[in-house]
Formats: structure tokens, sequence, C-alpha cells
């Protein structure tokens, strides 16, 4: 039972990476992530929901009754999503614009909630914490990854903050974008076919 | 009976420790999100409805109360006469308030230029009531005198096709600016003389 920080820490990276290897969180997976920023944003605010909540949660394991676990950790996941919510206003009003409803949308995020009930509810402080950071870090790369795809497939660039860092088609002249990409359907068929990549890579 | 109690007291403890904390981040924040708000969306709005205005209009701003809410205004200067007054009124969309940026024309009093700023109306529709700057060139020159209203309520604005709700919002929101603006019309005035 006993396993060591550094597994909780980085089965968050490929083992358990959410929406690879669990296929959760996908309801802003596929919304945001036209670009790879909106991406990075999404996972950060994720990221910080999830440590907060697994150390409140794993800090309160023993005091919340198991009948009413759920609604305290609604209550708890909420509270943080909240929180964010009015940082971001404050701090990155844009960004806040862009991710629109899915930053409140985080309460019902299944990782965070998951997380809660699989794990902050019955581990240590310290393990849930190495846990929340692991997952919500492995959340924000794949967000940032499928993002990248897209908006470079289907825009030409890659844009960090206003500041493009790649532009396609000064690389290849003549690149034409694949505009269906960063439309909906386009993002379940690379969510698939970045599935079938990973599950080919890691097939024993 | 005891398992009970302790659900009813922690479900409490939570609900009210989580309140304070969030009444507590509401007002910590509450300025930079104003200003942020003021920065990156009133302020563009204004100054595109008072493009070459002689002063900056976000920056000459005063607060005067109407009832019990507070509303604050932008001067526009044009050649350093404080010619034009802005305020925000918003107005009952299809989804949701409809946000509009009046530009009154103090001398001649009436409209003279407006502009959608926040709305949660349908893309390609309603949204078009921002986008769409023939559609906000029609209440320039409005007089302030007779409420303002879309064609087929007996106006004078040809609605937005497909959005009669939206463009009526917005006209709801500029007949509410006309009203404020003769409520408070001598206070107004007298703020505008104390410029420097």
């Amino acid at each position: 039972m006993a396993k060591s920080l550094a597994h909780e820490f980085f089965k968050g990276f490929w083992q358990e990476i959410p929406p690879f290897r669990l296929v959760l969180g996908i309801c802003p997976m596929l919304g945001v992530t036209t670009k790879i920023q909106f991406g990075i944003g999404m996972g950060i605010a994720t990221t910080f929901v999830l440590v907060c909540s697994n150390i409140l949660i794993s800090m309160l394991r023993n005091l919340i009754p198991s009948k009413v676990r759920i609604a305290c950790f609604i209550i708890i996941v909420a509270t943080f999503v909240t929180v964010v919510e009015l940082m971001m206003q404050a701090f990155t009003y844009g960004l806040f614009k862009q991710l629109g409803v899915f930053i409140p949308l985080i309460v019902v995020n299944c990782i965070v909630l998951g997380r809660a009930e699989a794990f902050a509810c019955k581990n240590s402080v310290i393990m849930s914490t190495a846990d929340g950071l692991g997952i919500g870090l492995g959340y924000t790369l794949s967000l940032a990854a499928i993002g990248s795809v897209r908006e470079l497939l289907g825009a030409g660039t890659l844009t960090v903050w206003g500041d493009p860092i790649l532009n396609l088609s000064s690389i290849f002249p003549g690149f034409e974008p694949f505009v269906f990409t960063v439309q909906a359907p386009g993002a379940f068929m690379i969510l698939g076919l970045m599935l079938c990549a990973m599950n080919m890579v890691g097939k024993k | 009976m005891r398992e009970m109690i302790k659900m009813i007291l922690v479900l409490t403890i939570l609900c009210t420790v989580s309140g304070g904390l969030l009444a507590y981040v509401k007002v910590g924040t509450k300025d930079r999100i104003d200003n942020q708000v003021l920065q990156l969306v009133k302020g563009p709005a204004i100054r595109s409805i008072l493009a070459g205005a002689s002063n900056d209009p976000v920056a000459d701003r005063f607060t005067l109360p109407d009832g019990e809410q507070e509303i604050e205004f932008f001067v526009g200067k044009f050649d350093g006469q404080p010619k034009t007054v802005v305020f925000e009124t918003f107005g009952k969309g299809y989804g949701g308030d409809v946000g509009l940026m009046v530009a009154v024309d103090v001398t001649q009093n009436q409209i003279y230029g407006v502009e959608v700023t926040t709305h949660s109306e349908t893309a390609g529709l309603g949204a078009r009531a921002k986008e769409d700057p023939a559609f906000a060139a029609q209440f320039k020159g409005q007089p302030l005198t007779k409420p303002i209203q879309v064609s087929g309520d007996g106006g004078s604005i040809n609605a937005l096709s497909g959005a009669t709700i939206t463009s009526r919002a917005v006209c709801d929101a500029a007949s509410e600016a006309s009203q404020i603006y003769d409520r408070l019309k001598p206070q107004i005035e007298d703020k505008l003389k104390s410029l420097p």
C-alpha cells in the first residue's frame, strides 16, 4: 500500500495521465484547446483547484462523515473554483474571457472529484499534495499537447501570450490551415488519434 | 442520532467557512476586477465612441448617485470643451443583460453614439448588435426627448433581422440612458463646469 512520494507524483504524467489513460476531464479538453495558451491556462487553473482541494480534503478526511462526503467535497471544490475565477478576473482578464464557462465548470470536472474520492480521502496530506500536483501537471501537459496540435494544424501558428513562437507558413510556403481541427469534430478526431498513439507506444 | 448531528455540524461549518473565504476574496479582488473591466471592456468602447476626443475619457470620470445606485460618467472633451458624457446602461436581452455605453451630447441633448459592451446573445444573430457598426450608428443623433424604439414598435431604429429581442434590449438601454440623463442633468452640468 505504501508507495513512494515520487511514484504518486509521477504517475500523473504517464501511467495515469488524466485525459489519455483515465479518459477523464474530456469536456474542457475538447472545449478550450483551440490554442495552446488556452490549454495551459485551463490546466493551471485546474491544477490549483486540484492541489488545494486535495490538501483540504485529506486534512479533513477523518472529520467528514462518509454519508455526506460528496456534498463536503463539492463545497470545498466549488469554493476553490470560485477563488480561481475571481483571481483570473482580477489578473488575467483576457484569458478569463476566452475560457468563459469552462472555469466554473471545473466544479464538476471528474478529475477533481475523482482524485478527492479515490485518493485524498484515504491518504496523508503530503501524498495527496503530490498526487494533486502530478495529476494536475499531467492534465496541463495533455491540454497543451492537444492545443498545440490543433493550433498548429488549424491556424498554422503557435502563440503563447500573444507572441507567435512558430509559424508554419514561413517554414512551408503555401501552407493552408486545416480549419477543421479547431472545430468541435476536429477535437474528437485529434483526441482519438492521440489516444491511439499513446496506446501504441504504451503497449507492452 | 450522534452521526446525524455530526453530519449537520460538519456541513454547516464547511459552508460557513467557505462563504466567509469567498466574501473575503471577492472584496479583496473587487477593485482590481473593476479596473480590468474598465481597461479592457469599457475603455475600448468609450474610446471608440469618442474617437477624436481631445482628452482621455477614461481618466476624466466622476460618479453620481441615482437612487440607490452609483453611475459612473466618462467625460469626452472636444476642442477642450466637455461636450459629451458617456455612461453604461443595461437592457434585457435574449440571453441576459445587454450592456450599452451611451454617449450623450450635452450641448444638443441628443445621443452622440452608442456601443454594446457586454452581452450573451446568440452568435450570428443578436451578437451582431456589437459587431455590426451600422446598427449602432442608427442611434447617433437620436433626440433624448422621446423613448427610443425599433421601427416595429413605432420608433425609428431598424431592428437587426432575426434579433428583435436584442434590438429592443439595446433600445431599452438607450431609453434608460435618456431617463437617467433627464434626472441627473443639473448635477451633470455642475460636475462638467467644475472640471479643470
